[in-house]
């Protein structure tokens, strides 16, 4: 008896919070993890809001919405879902904006290994280049696109190993499995500097820009709390933030 | 050297078995006792399916154990037949392949057991083509012995391989089992804790208890020991050697001539010279000072009183009596022989009640 | 219906496995046999070492093989001593992973068959002459048959199933570690509902027949095993 009453209480703890108007439901894209938690943090201190992250890959969230997740904010790892969403009536128009633009690094775990102006990719003396899977991931799409311009596209593919996203490609590196790789810069950098390794901050014009879009989602539709975020993103004290992690905006 | 000599000793949970047996290089010898006696793992050790560290053994000559110079031949070097409790022939093969698994094993030169020869001793040749779980328990043991045969072993080693079956398929193995003590050359340890099976094929007799061998010896002499009735309770009786001297048709009675004198039995159909075992009983036997002749008691020989012995229950006294030279032993009870005031060296006659003929 | 890239795909997958089993049972066998028979203290913690993988997400292994298998670590270490390279990203690597992975199914069956034999069948032939490798190929492995159907099966569609750890270890490479689950979620990913449709609807066909032959085996047995 007491166990049940334990139990119901549990569950009936949850569909309070589930529903509880001032939190707000989010779907942020793996790359932007950390920056994430800080504005977040931040965000429910200065606004008493709450914000419920969770963490993925761009791809999954949409077949996740498409399919009746309760997201009701989604922070995409590219421009072309949200605008997608919106299209398709899964989320609330005019609500769209970039909130970070994406700035890839070709990066080696260890010192020395990539020159100030990636020459190195031209030299070759490696065995894999890592990427994030071009056809999933803008940041790997990006890579490709350097390297086309870069005209060494040819000479590196079978090279090539693809993480499924940004995160695997940085793992493959950091692991030293791959001697370089293309990762996002902001995974690589604290504060402006280079966490370790050596690394080529590859410039923005070698690449369409990797636009992060966010967008309130239907489910999010006049719950105060995502306008409040979005909002928030806004701030200069949340672009401060999302620069210090190595994203334009 | 036509001799088994056997010395082990093995102590695991609680259960010790200590033996030091010399056993004859031919014939059955019978390791006799409850279970729990040991007699197994004393067989498992000969076979080397057990290794007694520090133990030796030696078989009609040839060492397969002495832990003192390190040597211990694993089983499958050894020139041994096994016959498990239960048959165990490989399921996966045929009768024939079960059969030819241990003699296509063994060099050529050393196959002194042809696979016809074992086939026909155990009378399996309409199974050979089938396959082990089509055949009946009885079947799959003759199967099992025969397979063991075909290794031409230089000794044979059964673990109570009746103990698995019923009446019926005893009665249908021990004939076989008996061709095998008239006809091989090679010594059989049989393993049993039946008085009738022991009776039966036993030459030597090892009586087994709680870990250690309490007697060892011929098999008549050895039943006839006072101090194994006890052991035996029920069972207690002798073995007698004879054959068969006449057959009385009108009475369907047969003669058995042995040592000291002889016995009638039930005509049970063999021929007359075959030699047979007679089994007589303890319980069987009682002592009279006059021969009878207005009793039904067909079988009355006079004996001598050799020794009197206290039997477990108070009321009752072992008498081992002498035949003209063959040994018997009576149970009676004491205060029978207190009126008859038995004693050593008294004439007596024995008047028996039933007497078995075993094979 | 199929691209030439999904069936590059599926003809890796299948490679994969086939060596994958092969190995299995080079490797697996022994240590069946070792502790279904072994009274040592180390069968517990060994037993359970090989089943980790049952419930360990395959991306953790995934990910400690990514790390002990690249350069820095110790099995990296040594298979670029040995002049192998490093095994992540290759199809070798994919082997050794697949076999880390799929262990258990293999062995575990394997593990319940030689249970099963017991200690007789060896005893009697040991009493005919067989010696330990004899008594092994001639007893052990036909008696075990069952059992090495069953771990072929399982350890052969657990490989082909396999995903996470390929995922961490494969690097996408097409016709060297791109195998099918891993496509199937690159069209998913890339919202190719069509082609992910396609193979997926081939891999639950393909599972369902395993299950089904490995129950119609086991029900095949159970009829003429009854006399």
């Amino acid at each position: 008896m007491h166990h049940c009453r334990f139990i119901f209480a549990y569950i009936a703890s949850l569909l309070a919070g589930a529903a509880s108007a001032a939190d707000v439901r989010v779907a942020v894209a793996a790359n932007f993890t950390a920056p994430m938690q800080a504005i977040a943090a931040a965000f429910e201190k200065d606004t008493g809001h709450k914000a419920r992250l969770a963490f993925g890959s761009t791809g999954k969230f949409y077949a996740q919405i498409r399919h009746g997740a309760p997201f009701q904010v989604l922070l995409a790892a590219d421009d072309e879902t949200p605008a997608r969403l919106e299209r398709e009536g899964m989320s609330v128009p005019g609500t769209c904006f970039t909130y970070a633009v994406g700035r890839l690094a070709l990066w080696s775990a260890q010192a020395g290994v990539v020159d100030a102006r990636g020459e190195v990719l031209k030299q070759g003396g490696y065995k894999h280049v890592a990427i994030a899977n071009p056809k999933l991931a803008p940041y790997g799409a990006a890579a490709v696109e350097v390297m086309q311009r870069l005209g060494v596209v040819e000479a590196v593919r079978p090279k090539l190993v693809q993480g499924e996203n940004i995160a695997q490609a940085w793992q493959f590196v950091a692991s030293g499995n791959a001697e370089l790789g293309f990762v996002a810069l902001s995974q690589v950098t604290q504060d402006g500097k280079l966490t370790g390794g050596s690394a080529w901050i590859v410039p923005a014009h070698l690449h369409t820009p990797i636009r992060q879009d966010a967008a309130i989602l239907t489910n999010g539709r006049g719950n105060p709390a995502a306008g409040a975020l979005m909002d928030y993103l806004r701030s200069d004290k949340a672009k401060a933030v999302i620069r210090a992690y190595g994203y334009d905006i | 050297m036509q001799s088994i000599h056997a010395r082990f000793r093995v102590a695991h949970d609680g259960f010790t078995l200590d033996v030091d047996l010399l056993l004859p290089g031919r014939g059955v010898s019978a390791l006799f006792g409850a279970s729990g006696s040991g007699k197994t793992t004393c067989l498992r050790a000969i076979a080397g399916l057990e290794h007694a560290p520090g133990g030796t053994l030696s078989v009609n000559g040839e060492v397969w154990q002495d832990d003192s110079r390190g040597l211990f031949v694993p089983t499958h070097q050894r020139p041994l037949g096994y016959v498990f409790q239960e048959a165990s022939l490989f399921p996966h093969l045929s009768i024939r392949r079960n059969l030819e698994y241990g003699m296509r094993r063994v060099p050529e030169r050393d196959r002194k057991v042809s696979l016809d020869h074992a086939v026909e001793l155990l009378g399996i040749a309409p199974l050979l083509e089938r396959m082990p779980d089509w055949l009946s328990g009885g079947e799959k043991q003759r199967v099992a012995i025969a397979r063991a045969l075909a290794t031409s072993p230089r000794i044979l080693l059964m673990d109570e391989p009746l103990a698995a079956l019923d009446l019926a398929r005893k009665q249908e193995i021990l004939p076989y089992l008996e061709r095998l003590h008239d006809e091989l050359e090679i010594p059989l340890i049989y393993v049993s804790h039946a008085p009738d099976e022991v009776a039966r094929l036993a030459d030597h007799l090892v009586v087994l208890e709680q870990g250690r061998a309490v007697a060892s010896g011929p098999l008549g002499e050895t039943l006839a020991r006072l101090d194994l009735p006890i052991r035996l309770g029920e069972d207690a009786g002798v073995v007698l050697e004879g054959e068969i001297a006449e057959i009385d048709q009108a009475w369907h009675l047969a003669r058995v001539a042995f040592a000291g004198g002889s016995l009638w039995v039930r005509d049970s159909g063999v021929p007359i010279r075959q030699h047979v075992r007679v089994r007589i009983l303890a319980r069987d036997i009682s002592i009279a000072l006059e021969p009878h002749a207005d009793s039904s008691i067909l079988n009355v020989l006079p004996a001598t009183v050799e020794e009197l012995a206290d039997d477990t229950h108070p009321a009752l006294a072992l008498v081992k009596l002498n035949a003209a030279g063959a040994p018997l032993v009576a149970r009676i009870t004491r205060r029978s022989a207190a009126r008859l005031v038995l004693r050593q060296g008294l004439a007596v006659w024995a008047q028996i009640k039933a007497v078995a003929l075993v094979g | 219906m199929l691209t030439d890239e999904a069936l590059a795909a599926v003809w890796l997958t299948l490679r994969l496995a086939s060596v994958t089993t092969i190995l299995l049972f080079l490797v697996g066998t022994p240590i069946a046999w070792w502790l279904a028979r072994t009274r040592s203290w180390l069968k517990a913690p060994v037993g359970a070492l090989v089943a980790l993988p049952l419930v360990l997400p395959p991306t953790v292994i995934g990910f400690y093989l990514l790390v002990v298998m690249g350069p820095q670590g110790p099995i990296g270490q040594l298979t670029q001593a040995l002049g192998l390279g490093v095994l992540p990203f290759t199809f070798r690597g994919l082997v050794v992973g697949s076999v880390i992975y799929s262990m258990p199914f293999v062995v575990q069956p394997l593990q319940n068959a030689f249970d099963a034999i017991g200690e007789r069948p060896l005893e009697v032939a040991a009493t005919l002459r067989a010696g330990p490798w004899d008594r092994f190929f001639t007893v052990v492995l036909p008696l075990a048959r069952p059992g090495f159907i069953t771990a072929g099966i399982l350890g052969f569609a657990h490989t082909v199933g396999e995903f996470g750890v390929v995922l961490m270890i494969g690097g996408n490479i097409p016709d060297k570690t791109r195998v099918v689950s891993v496509q199937i979620y690159d069209h998913v990913e890339a919202l190719e509902y069509t082609q992910a449709h396609w193979l997926s609807a081939g891999m639950l066909a393909f599972s369902f027949a395993v299950l089904l032959a490995l129950h119609a085996s086991g029900s095949g047995k159970r009829k003429s095993g009854g006399k």
